[in-house]
């Protein structure tokens, strides 16, 4: 019996999208919106636990699940494939979608003109629409595709933030040009790959590339795919676009960006790097290690310095995301088990970790209007659920113990040093020190300062902004004590990318 | 057993912070549970006397990352001495923050509750990843002590605390334990170590200095000045944190780390840790001349502390059965020496409002029975029979005599001069000098009870572990038998 | 000699410089619309220039042929042209608004008036 969940977890957002501009005022589209993702959660988990039975289960021809898209056999058809690496990302995407859309009824309803609310949130469904076939796909085309279409439906987004701040507008038109230059970058990486092999299914194109790994057209294309996905994954020196875009977005929008957008463009580029050129080809061919640990380090160092220095709690949180970006490059340019472990449970954590954190930020524009970091002074005792959640995620920022960022840490260390990279395990723990300072200015703010003018008759937020706020956050803390199931996972995909022949 | 003395505590911060509105019930419970917590260390002790073995492992973060605990004398030192203190001190910080009217007691007390969790989790960690974690709670959870006044300088002081913690324990410390991972496949403690053969001796000289500059709580040069900065605390924080909880956590890790993950053997055989010998030295004298230009007292003693903490990393750093007896015995010693100083600091500051040195004259007259405790503690710290820091210091230098190290003999016995420059001054001044500002009637004022009866205790301490010297060295020579 | 077989590929990377120039250089945020379009239009360029093959006929099974030009390519540039169209009413819309918002649609202007 063929599983239909693949297919129907993109399908189910496209079409509840193409529903929503229908409904009018109210809260309708919200409603339908957190059941769409809640949905594609439940198929999520229900997917995972598929494709774990397939691992666990000798007998079973093969570790992963295919869909042919129509029914076309593969390799002509468009294939949806589901093995360790994208399951696990799709967890994540499934998981903070639910939880933020579900966040966001105040947040939107108290932001967005009434009649734009439905049109919102049916580019909401787009974009993670978008996010999840990117992560199913098996056809390096579609995978194309699909990323323009979320990335235009995040420009719409990010264009949202207008009733807040102008500066979104051009945020956006940033975004949009350099986003469309990047994944036209990737569309040219295709191109190449496609003029060489003659198919664009990523399965056939690994085997295929294989005698192929002299083929300057092939070199090209790699190195076209790389750039358009930098741009994508905001990795140093493509990120420019990302600190207007995540800084001036409305809150829920930054949260989806920084925290599961870019990680798709990651996604994409290991898939792109260990499974379909393979680890011969781009570690022992090409430089493409030292070419990453180069850039990631700066990512790290340069975007850790740049958010010490701002001055808008979005912004210092957009370039943090730089820096965390740069930790996840510099996991898998490793490649080794931990530094791809390290680089994907980092994927996870950060996810819950920033997502939560733009929640927080969230809430505070909701009771005050904008979250510049003066308006947060002594926050601490009007909000106390709400200022612990800021603090409990900028201490996984830093990576403390107990919380999920050391965990990311702690295999990203262990990786650096098993290669004999010194230098590159300073530069992650230089990185913590760094997040330190920022973070802890925040928290400086929001506990010892005065309350401000603004903030005297401000109390806590509704349940209904601090409860998934806390859940993402709390998560964040959850598997930093127990990370059996999240490190179980990264490190099975792990295992699964470097053995691959 | 030992789940019973790493529960305490957390149950304790808990209890307190719910009994937040009702003071009385909230300090009692404050005290309770730092007497229970003393009690189920005494009650381990017990038990390990009995031959028995307590092993705990508690939960499996990651693969490899476990959180496991154990028992052996030098842990168990070292809880006895925070656990026991902790009930003094406790007594001590009622009547202080009483006295002084003190804001947000009761996050006070949870924080104060909590550190001496960490501080257990501490003693009785049974691999680096177990005393990492504490030891990083440890930091965190002490920071809102102290920076509890919450000023400008309060903020600031908890800023350089943090900065000088954290940052050693992330960049330098984290990197040490990742790398032994990596060398040794292994974190859990074991007697005599388990780094030797597993990398050449220059791999090994730079992860003795990571540890040895990445556990900044052991105050080695020239990561010290969180200590000086963290004096903008509560006088009871001073106390028991940074004479004995906070600090004694980080001597502690080093010595543990030099007897169990390098051991005593492979130091000696290779010689690596001489230049860590030196440094030690370096500080105990720098930190001494230091402390003399002081005359805030607090400060004086700050640094003062920085001094003793380096004849303990110098007795690890020395590795043999005197050197690590004596720096051991050290952490007793130590902790009751400059606990009492302190106290009295504080007990001064609560009724004369005085903490300059300079103004201290003559309250010798007012304040007859604290001083007398400041005269016994400053010569227990200084080394002289009858008071127990004798020993420690007497075991240091033939520790260093041992080893052939002629000039830390030099530097040792110079550095009981220096302590005898900084320290007797004040018991002297307040004794012999005339008051500055003649007060009508010298009328014996002490700090209130609750204040003065711990200083006494503490005090006496000092004379009683002369004569019981002979038992701690019993408890602790397991550590250096073969 | 190698060169002219190879036209197909310069004009695909001298339309694509242009398109990035533009992109890059212009003020005005219309034209660098007019550039990104330029830019993509050259891309496609290269995919069809791809699927056609010397000798070969068009892909119509009846009347049978012994070889034929690629169509797959056409495919992949018939959406992609749909994306590029997508993304031009998207640009262009977010543009019409930042006229609105900033009164031009030129970057310096719109920085001036933000004060950097």
């Amino acid at each position: 019996m063929q599983s239909h969940l693949p297919a129907l977890i993109v399908i189910i957002p496209l079409l509840v999208a193409l529903v929503l501009p229908m409904l009018g005022r109210g809260h309708k589209p919200w409603f339908l919106a957190t059941l769409a993702t809640w949905g594609v959660f439940a198929m999520t988990i229900a997917l995972e636990l598929q494709v774990s039975g397939l691992a666990r289960d000798p007998s079973a021809p093969q570790t992963f699940l295919s869909y042919p898209i129509g029914n076309w056999r593969i390799p002509w058809g468009i294939e949806f494939r589901v093995d360790a690496l994208n399951i696990f990302i799709l967890l994540v995407i499934a998981m903070v979608s639910a939880v933020v859309t579900f966040y966001a009824r105040l947040s939107i309803g108290s932001s967005i003109p009434p009649e734009r609310i439905r049109f919102f949130y049916a580019a909401w469904l787009l974009f993670i629409t978008g996010l999840l076939g990117v992560t199913m796909s098996g056809d390096i085309f579609n995978v194309y595709v699909l990323i323009e279409v979320s990335a235009l439906a995040s420009y719409t987004l990010v264009a949202m933030g207008r009733y807040q701040s102008r500066k979104a507008l051009s945020g956006s038109i940033n975004y949009l040009v350099l986003g469309t230059i990047g994944a036209s970058f990737f569309l040219i990486g295709v191109g190449y790959l496609y003029s060489v092999t003659g198919t664009l299914n990523m399965a056939d194109l690994a085997d295929r590339l294989e005698p192929l790994h002299d083929n300057r057209a092939v070199i090209t294309a790699f190195a076209f795919l790389l750039v358009g996905l930098s741009v994508k994954m905001a990795l140093f020196p493509l990120h420019g676009w990302l600190p207007d875009a995540h800084g001036y977005a409305p809150p829920i929008v930054s949260a989806l960006l920084s925290g599961v957008a870019i990680k798709v463009g990651a996604y994409v580029m290991i898939r792109l790097i260990f499974s379909v050129l393979g680890v011969e080809f781009s570690f022992v061919k090409l430089p493409t290690g030292p070419v990453l640990w180069v850039l990631a380090s700066l990512a790290i160092l340069l975007g850790s310095y740049t958010a010490i220095q701002q001055t808008s709690l979005k912004r210092l949180l957009a370039y943090s995301s730089v820096a965390q970006i740069g930790y996840i490059a510099l996991g898998f340019s490793l490649a080794n088990e931990n530094g791809l472990t390290g680089s994907l449970i980092h994927i996870f954590n950060h996810a819950l970790m920033k997502s939560g954190l733009f929640l927080v930020a969230g809430i505070i524009s909701y009771r005050l209007g904008e979250a510049d970091l003066n308006r947060l002074a002594g926050l601490g005792r009007k909000m106390p659920f709400t200022m612990a959640a800021l603090t409990a995620g900028g201490l996984g920022l830093i990576g403390v113990p107990l919380t999920s960022g050391f965990i990311s840490k702690w295999y990203l260390v262990t990786g650096a040093i098993e290669r004999g990279l010194i230098p590159l395990a300073v530069v992650i723990l230089l990185g913590s020190i760094l997040a330190l300072i920022y973070v802890w200015k925040v928290v400086e703010i929001v506990y010892f300062k005065p309350v401000s003018d603004l903030a005297r008759e401000v109390t806590e937020a509704p349940w209904s902004l601090v409860l998934p706020a806390w859940t993402l956050i709390g998560a964040s803390l959850y598997f930093g004590v127990d990370a059996s199931l999240s490190s179980s996972l990264a490190q099975r995909a792990a295992r699964l990318l470097l053995a691959q022949p | 057993m030992l789940a019973l003395v790493l529960f305490v505590p957390f149950l304790g911060a808990v209890l307190i912070a719910l009994l937040g509105r009702w003071p009385v019930y909230r300090d009692s419970v404050s005290v309770a549970t730092a007497v229970c917590l003393f009690g189920s260390v005494v009650g381990l002790v017990a038990r390990i006397d009995g031959g028995a073995s307590q092993q705990l492992a508690l939960l499996e973060i990651a693969p490899g990352l476990r959180l496991a605990f154990g028992v052996e004398p030098l842990g168990l030192l070292f809880a006895l001495v925070a656990s026991g203190l902790w009930v003094v001190t406790s007594v001590y910080a009622i009547g202080y923050m009483r006295a002084h009217h003190e804001a947000h007691q009761t996050r006070f007390y949870t924080c104060f509750a909590l550190t001496l969790g960490a501080a257990m989790g501490i003693a009785l960690a049974g691999n680096l990843v177990t005393l990492f974690v504490f030891y990083e709670a440890m930091t965190l959870v002490t920071y809102p002590l102290v920076t509890h006044y919450g000023t400008e300088t309060a903020v600031r002081a908890g800023r350089v605390y943090l900065g000088y913690l954290l940052g050693t324990s992330i960049g330098l410390l984290l990197l040490a334990v990742t790398w032994t991972w990596i060398l040794a496949g292994t974190l859990d403690f074991q007697k005599g170590g388990f780094l030797a053969g597993k990398a050449d001796r220059t791999t090994l000289l730079v992860l003795l200095a990571l540890y040895a500059f990445g556990i900044g709580k052991a105050a080695l040069m020239p990561f010290h000045r969180w200590l000086p900065a963290a004096m903008v605390a509560p006088t009871p924080v001073s106390a028991l944190l940074h004479a004995v909880a906070v600090v004694k956590a980080g001597v502690f890790s080093v010595m543990k780390i030099v007897l169990y993950v390098f051991g005593t053997d492979l130091l000696h055989e290779t010689g690596l840790s001489v230049w860590l010998m030196y440094v030690a030295g370096a500080t105990i004298l720098i930190a001494s001349l230091i402390a003399l230009a002081q005359d805030d007292l607090k400060a004086r003693l700050a640094y003062s502390t920085v001094s003793q903490l380096s004849y303990i990393v110098l007795g690890a750093a020395i590795a043999n059965p005197a050197g690590v007896l004596g720096g051991s015995m050290h952490i007793l010693m130590h902790a009751f020496g400059k606990i009492t100083l302190f106290f009295c600091a504080g007990a001064i500051a609560v009724t004369t409002h005085k903490t300059k040195v300079s103004e201290m004259a003559g309250i010798g007259k007012s304040m007859p029975i604290t001083m007398f405790a400041f005269l016994i503690s400053s010569l227990s710290i200084i080394g002289l029979p009858p008071f127990g820091g004798a020993w420690s210091k007497w075991y240091l230098i033939l520790g260093a005599v041992e080893a052939a190290q002629l000039p830390l003999v030099g530097v040792l016995l110079l550095s009981s001069l220096l302590n005898i420059a900084y320290l007797m001054p004040v018991a002297i001044r307040a004794f012999f000098v005339g008051g500055s500002t003649s007060e009508e009637g010298e009328s014996i004022k002490e700090a209130p009870l609750a204040c003065v009866a711990p200083l006494c205790v503490t005090a006496v301490g000092c004379l009683l572990l002369f004569f019981f010297a002979a038992d701690v060295y019993q408890f602790l020579s397991p550590l250096v038998q073969p | 000699m190698a060169f002219f077989d190879l036209f197909n590929y310069w004009i695909f990377i001298v339309l694509m410089m242009i398109g990035l120039y533009t992109v890059i250089v212009s003020p005005n945020l219309a034209k660098k619309v007019i550039g990104l379009s330029v830019f993509q239009s050259a891309i496609f360029l290269f995919l069809i220039s791809l699927s056609k093959v010397r000798g070969g006929a068009v892909p119509i099974t009846v009347p049978p042929a012994e070889l034929y030009s690629n169509p797959l390519p056409h495919a992949l540039v018939l959406t992609a042209i749909v994306v590029s169209v997508s993304t031009l009413a998207v640009a262009l819309a977010i543009i019409i608004n930042i006229r609105q918002a900033y009164g031009t649609v030129e970057d310096d202007e719109m920085e001036k008036a933000e004060g950097h």
